[in-house]
């Protein structure tokens, strides 16, 4: 079964990626390699901050463009982990090990195959 | 008796129900063995109480009021489903209302017979711990959830299933006869220990799950003492967790840093604890059969001793911990092991423990990098050391121990 972290940040953790030597990059790499080592890492990708968004929306014919994220929240999507794992429980474990779970919020969603299979086939 | 102020209602309801929680869920549940009947039952007498003490005041034996309102919203509940075995139980439950009268004063309490209930063979292993907390405590569904790191809804569920088993899976409310004790004794143990959740209290691998439930656990462990006096492991396991407990403050500095047990300072230990672990320990002792826990115990004994002498005696630590490996070879005995026998024999010694460990089952323990990481460190195998620094640091929950391993780790 595949599961998705979705990884949400605080502006301040946002601000705190760019320093190559402080905490925040060093759990992340070994969080990184954990996840490898152990076998259970698919893929993901950390996005660029929230700032960088773009809003795109077709309402009555017509095109919305806005500058910035969706949400209007505290903590912005910072970016998904995908895993290959066989329960909901073993997401959790990985996802209590997840540095942003003790600065952030971590949301686990599984992926939706069957979904996938009727759009894709 | 007069009306009463809401307030020193709610702080009665509170007490009793913290306090006599597990004594009415026991003793309502053992006649019919529906201990989630028993529950509701009793969480409406809570409800009940709410309205009623308020307006004709606390009544003298709030405990008496509750069970014989919980008894009777039971009755009426049986009666209505009308189920098979109805009619034994509501006879038992009814026959005990003519003795309201002795009631009132003084009922037994099943509180063993529902704890070995709880962790009964039956029942599935990681629900045992679960029940107990639920059933002897109180505690809901969410708040176990979270110290379990399951999903609130899922724990829900596999709680109901569990007091399913137990009501129609014919499992009996009865202490185990002898030949059984000790491994049924066993089980209640493990799941008392399950919910303190320290299994490993040496340097940078403190297990954080369950942190949270270790006063309920305590609390748990010093009820089943009270219930057995003479089993040499329940006080074998209270002596191990009032060690642990008696160092909570130590274990943090005052920025909120991990602080490893051995560089803990045992001016900041808790004194009284320490020395009601001792007689407990000692008590132990007495009956010469040394189990799991009074081993365990012991270690945290030597540990302790450094408060007095000053040093630590990893000779007698990793003795503690060969004995311990014949009877109970976990990952952890085993990870605490390669620890005391590097302190005692050296760096090399410690690793070949670990090495012996096959890497499969290991891939997400992260105590067993963090000893790995220190011994390869000691070893002066820097690259190699780095590598495990950051398995254990991946594998960390608490931040404060991530913090702590990217310091060691440079």
């Amino acid at each position: 079964m595949q599961f998705a972290l979705l990884i949400y940040e605080s502006p301040e953790a946002f601000k705190s990626r760019k320093d190559e030597t402080n905490s925040y990059t060093g759990a992340w790499r070994a969080y990184y390699k954990s996840l490898v080592e152990a076998g259970v890492y698919v893929g993901g990708d950390p996005l660029e901050v929230p700032e960088t968004g773009t809003t795109v929306r077709i309402k009555e014919g017509k095109r919305r463009v806005q500058d910035g994220p969706y949400a209007d929240t505290k903590e912005q999507l910072g970016g998904f982990t995908l895993l290959e794992l066989p329960s909901l429980d073993a997401a959790l474990d990985w996802a209590a090990r997840c540095p942003a779970a003790s600065y952030g919020v971590v949301e686990v969603r599984p992926l939706a195959p069957d979904t996938k299979r009727r759009v894709t086939e | 008796m007069s009306a009463a102020d809401p307030k020193d209602v709610h702080r009665t309801i509170e007490r009793v129900a913290r306090e006599s929680y597990g004594r009415l869920v026991a003793y309502l549940s053992s006649h019919t063995r529906d201990v989630a009947g028993a529950e509701d039952a009793l969480s409406e007498a809570l409800i009940a109480a709410l309205t009623a003490w308020q307006r004709d005041g606390v009544p003298r034996n709030p405990e008496a009021w509750l069970l014989t309102t919980a008894r009777h919203s039971l009755i009426d509940f049986i009666r209505h489903q009308q189920v098979v075995l109805a009619g034994e139980a509501t006879l038992l439950l009814l026959q005990e209302n003519s003795t309201e009268a002795t009631l009132a004063t003084r009922f037994p309490d099943e509180r063993l017979k529902l704890l070995f209930v709880c962790a009964h063979p039956a029942i599935d292993p990681a629900m045992h711990t679960p029940l107990m907390l639920q059933t002897v405590l109180g505690l809901d569904a969410a708040h176990i959830a979270g110290a379990f790191l399951i999903s609130p809804k899922t724990m829900g569920q596999r709680l109901v299933r569990a007091k399913r088993k137990i009501r129609d899976g014919g499992i009996r409310f009865e202490i185990p006869r002898d030949d059984e004790l000790p491994e049924r004794l066993d089980a209640v143990l493990e799941a008392i220990y399950a919910a303190f959740g320290i299994g490993w209290d040496d340097m940078a691998g403190a297990d954080q799950r369950g942190r949270d439930l270790a006063e309920e656990a305590v609390w748990l462990a010093r009820v089943l003492f009270q219930l057995m006096p003479d089993e040499a492991e329940v006080r074998g396991l209270l002596a191990l967790m009032l060690h642990c407990e008696a160092r909570r403050a130590a274990r943090r500095g005052p920025k909120g840093q991990y602080v490893p047990l051995s560089e803990q300072d045992p001016k900041q230990w808790t004194l009284p604890l320490m020395e009601e672990a001792e007689r407990h320990l000692a008590e132990a002792a007495k009956h010469g059969r040394a189990g799991r826990f009074q081993l365990e115990a012991a270690i945290q004994s030597v540990h302790a001793e450094r408060a007095r002498s000053g040093r630590i005696d990893w000779a007698a630590i990793a003795l503690f911990y060969e004995r311990l490996m014949r009877i109970s070879p976990t990952l952890g005995t085993r990870a605490g092991y390669a620890a005391a026998i590097a302190e005692a024999n050296g760096p090399e010694a410690g690793l070949a423990v670990l090495d012996a460990i096959e890497l499969d089952i290991v891939s997400d323990y992260q105590p067993y990098w963090a000893v790995r990481a220190h011994l390869l460190e000691r070893l002066a195998k820097m690259s190699e050391a780095k590598d495990a620094y950051d398995r254990a640091m991946g594998l960390a929950e608490d931040p404060a121990v991530r913090e702590f391993l990217l310091q060691k780790r440079g």
